[in-house]
């Protein structure tokens, strides 16, 4: 080793370092035509063409943006507490959080699957994964809201998830990290013999939405990524992107990229059913939680599963394929005709392309180069409709548009690739701004795209906003597809870290959405449904508060005889039935939250008083012009103290002034 | 250093950027002097390899190189070029050859770090343009294809391994 001139070296790196950087290559290609604001521009007033609806990473989260304009209307909390309205805190909603674990308050936000029929979007549910405690979510899209939590037992972390077939059949829930199952203690070194892959297969009730673990694949152990349902032809089958079948268990950087090829694996998901229905699976004992939120009580219930079928693919002939895959493959797209795969390896230089007929057709005449633990190993050529041949660094996932299109995302070399999907040709290139991870095109994993856009979700964002200190923000980008070549329209910042989104019309949503909650449907249990129902009752140390909200004022809005060492609860119900006007509620020292209570909605704080003395409270939400005069007092006593329990509105002690004593 | 100073794509983009609005340049353009520098950085910085950096520049590899990575990069000098026959580099520098150009340099990259601790005697590397490299060590020397490594110096986002000779793929067929 020549230490100086290693030093040297460095030394002048530091130096050049600013030379370098001050020096901004602009070529054509880095600019966007005159014509790019006019596209994304959304006269005051008027809609968006789409709703984009955007995972959001580690916040737990699913942003909902408008396309073109970028602009972001929502952020609805699904694995995460949400103290901006409630979400996770207040009684009714905190079920929802509920696991075989406990209350686990936050997850990793990943991929998106919008409800499909005959494999088009159908504007019903918004499905998304928690990828670190394993979970599937539903949120509604007519009230943009978390309406089921199903846990996933027997996973070890939830990636390969919410895919869903063409009719909304299933949702898949494939493991990314291989575990021993039933929670064995062996030692790591045991990965080989003692660690399993499992896919859960989730079904949808078709009316309700309502999911359950229909069955669960049990594999060998290796990492499984990200997948894909068949659709058209292909329809029946399932196709999951496999890392790590070296089955290393350490330093994954360079233990997991040994091999030349991993694998896509084919699940002949029908079959599955058959075997279902012939009685080949075996109950396990397992503990999962499954928890669901009630529109008529307006409440979440946590119900604790406690077994779930499983089907040994290894034990069970003719169900699951493995189509060889160059290095470490990310996405596994298929194409909207059902015919096309394409499995991007990640570190791989060129892209396979494999065709559905041809699998069948390897399968049909038992083309295979060998097996791995017993399951068939389908020949490479054999599967392959061709590759795309230096198509950029880093390939991650493709999307489709309605013309034959594939568009691609390249985390390395930071651009979006189209090609044709039949030809393979690589038609155009456009760099993003940095390192593309997920791209969305409206209805690209669907039957049906409907083009028009593309959009970046970025890894990096650098220098693309002004910045805010090391954190930044998050960054996608919108690209008009409609002509032959990809042009830059838009920057626009996304909240958490945008992974997978998808784009749906909004004309499939935005007259159908819930605008209030009737008040004479509410069901919660503790709702006031007028004044006349509000009171304060006390059960031992719970004081239960019925209130109510409407402009502008809470009823009761004067509480006296709450004792230090009580829990209070106060039940809000929102008596107003016009659109956009929520009421808020906190109170001073509370533990938790504040609660938002849409019209028509029963929610429930509750308040743990630790001192004595007169407590406000108030409505959050600016309802009204005289939204400052909406607060209240609780009076907290002694504990042991005889305080009556007394509770008013309006009600002046001295007639006189108007005023108190 | 003159190979980066940039007046004259300053030029070009007046000419053709009338009509159009600048959206900015690859990652390798953002300003930042506080950050570690990145391989490409080092190799700037380096009077040993301003050869391989003009063909990494010419091969349209900054941007790709200045991103998150990890990368390992085995960085010929300028001696090491000088070996191949003459006129070879200032062949693969011409733009028809960008093909060619980006084939050799992309042997010279792996995605990942491969820091000399977890250097195995044997160890064979996918790099990024397909074709494998063997590293050897013997007695603590590390050798790739047989090249000597010099030295190594780490990077933000990677690791620098600097080389005695230039890193020819094998051809297609035999990748």
């Amino acid at each position: 080793m020549k230490t100086s001139r290693i030093y040297g070296l460095l030394a002048l790196a530091a130096i050049s370092a600013l030379t370098f950087n001050s020096c901004k290559p602009k070529g054509p290609k880095e600019v966007a035509t005159g014509d790019a604001a006019s596209k994304v521009y959304v006269a005051p007033g008027k809609y968006d063409e789409f709703y984009n609806v955007v995972s959001g990473g580690f916040n737990g989260q699913i942003g909902i943006y408008g396309i073109p304009s970028g602009r972001l209307f929502r952020i609805l909390p699904v694995f995460s507490l949400s103290p901006e309205n409630g979400y996770g805190f207040s009684e009714e909603t905190k079920p929802m959080l509920n696991t075989s674990h406990g209350f686990v308050p936050w997850d990793d936000l990943h991929h998106i699957a919008l409800s499909t029929t005959k494999g088009e979007h159908d504007g019903r549910w918004i499905f998304a994964n928690g990828n670190n405690t394993p979970r599937v979510a539903r949120v509604s899209f007519k009230s943009f809201r978390t309406e089921e939590i199903l846990e996933i037992p027997n996973s070890g972390g939830n990636h390969s998830s919410p895919f869903i077939t063409e009719n909304t059949e299933y949702l898949v829930a494939g493991t990314r990290f291989s575990v021993p199952m039933g929670g064995k203690d062996v030692p790591i070194s045991s990965y080989k013999e003692n660690f399993k892959g499992s896919i859960s297969f989730i079904k949808v009730d078709p009316q309700t939405g309502h999911m359950n673990i229909a069955f669960q694949l049990r594999t060998p152990g290796f990492n499984f990524d990200l997948s894909r349902a068949g659709k058209g032809p292909s329809h029946g089958w399932f196709f999951f992107s496999c890392y790590n079948t070296e089955q290393a268990y350490t330093l994954l950087e360079v233990n997991a990229s040994q091999k030349d090829k991993d694998f896509i694996m084919a699940v002949n998901w029908k079959k599955a059913e058959e075997y279902l229905a012939a009685g080949k699976g075996k109950i396990e004992k397992v503990k999962y939680a499954h928890n669901t939120y009630s529109e008529k009580t307006h409440s979440a219930t946590t119900v604790m599963e406690n077994e779930v079928t499983v089907l040994d693919v290894q034990e069970l002939s003719d169900l699951v394929y493995f189509i060889p895959c160059p290095k470490s493959p990310h996405g596994c797209d298929v194409d909207p005709s059902g015919e096309y795969i394409v499995g991007s390896g990640k570190l791989a230089a060129m892209m396979p392309v494999f065709s559905f007929s041809k699998i069948q057709n390897a399968i049909a005449k038992k083309e295979y180069e060998g097996d791995f633990n017993g399951i068939p190993v389908i020949k490479y050529e054999s599967a392959l409709h061709g590759e795309v041949k230096k198509p950029g660094l880093g390939p991650l996932h493709t999307e489709f548009d309605e013309k034959g299109n594939a568009y691609t995302s390249f985390f390395v070399s930071s651009e979006i690739v189209k090609w044709n999907v039949k030809t393979l040709e690589i038609l155009d290139r456009v760099p993003t701004y940095y390192s593309i991870g997920h791209l969305s095109v409206p209805g690209g994993p669907t039957s049906k795209p409907h083009g028009k856009y593309v959009i970046a979700y970025n890894k990096i964002t650098k220098d693309r906003y002004l910045p805010t200190g090391p954190e930044l923000t998050q960054s996608a980008q919108l690209y008009d597809i409609s002509g032959d070549k990809m042009q830059l329209l838009l920057d626009f910042p996304t909240t958490g870290e945008p992974h997978y989104a998808e784009a749906i019309p909004a004309s499939l949503i935005s007259g159908n959405t819930t605008k209030i909650y009737k008040i004479e449907e509410n069901e919660n249990p503790y709702a006031s449904k007028g004044e006349s129902q509000a009171r304060v009752e006390r059960k031992g140390k719970e004081v239960h508060v019925y209130m109510t909200a409407i402009r502008s004022h809470l009823t009761p809005d004067n509480i006296e005889g709450v004792k230090v060492g009580d829990d209070v609860y106060f039940h809000v119900t929102n008596l107003e039935q016009d659109w956009d006007v929520p009421h808020g509620f906190a109170i001073k020292g509370a533990l938790n939250a504040e609660i938002l209570i849409m019209p028509g909605e029963t929610q429930t704080l509750k308040w743990q008083p630790t001192e004595a003395g007169v407590v406000p409270f108030y409505c959050t939400d600016f309802c009204s012009a005289l939204h400052q005069e909406m607060q209240g007092y609780m009076r907290v006593s002694p504990a042991g103290s005889n305080t009556p329990l007394k509770f008013s509105t309006g009600k002046i002690e001295d007639q006189n002034t108007g005023a108190g004593k | 250093m003159a190979l980066l100073s940039c007046g004259q794509q300053q030029a070009t983009v007046q000419e053709t950027a009338a009509a159009p609005e600048e959206v900015g340049g690859g990652q390798s353009t953002v300003s930042d002097s506080e950050s570690a520098p990145n391989v490409v950085q080092v190799a700037v910085g380096s009077a040993d390899h301003s050869t391989l950096v003009a063909a990494v520049k010419a091969g349209e590899l900054v941007d790709a190189l200045s991103n998150a990575g990890p990368f390992t990069v085995f960085a010929p000098t300028n001696t090491a070029f000088d070996k191949l026959p003459a006129g070879t580099v200032d062949d693969l520098l011409k733009p028809e050859n960008k093909e060619k150009l980006q084939d050799i340099l992309q042997y010279h990259v792996y995605v990942g770090v491969i820091s000399e601790t977890i250097v195995q005697d044997g160890m064979k590397l996918n790099q990024v343009n397909g074709g494998d490299v063997v590293l050897n060590k013997k007695d603590g020397k590390i050798t790739i294809n047989g090249a000597n490594i010099l030295g190594s110096v780490k990077a933000s986002n990677g690791i620098v391994y600097v080389i005695d000779a230039v890193l020819l793929p094998p051809s297609p067929e035999s990748k």
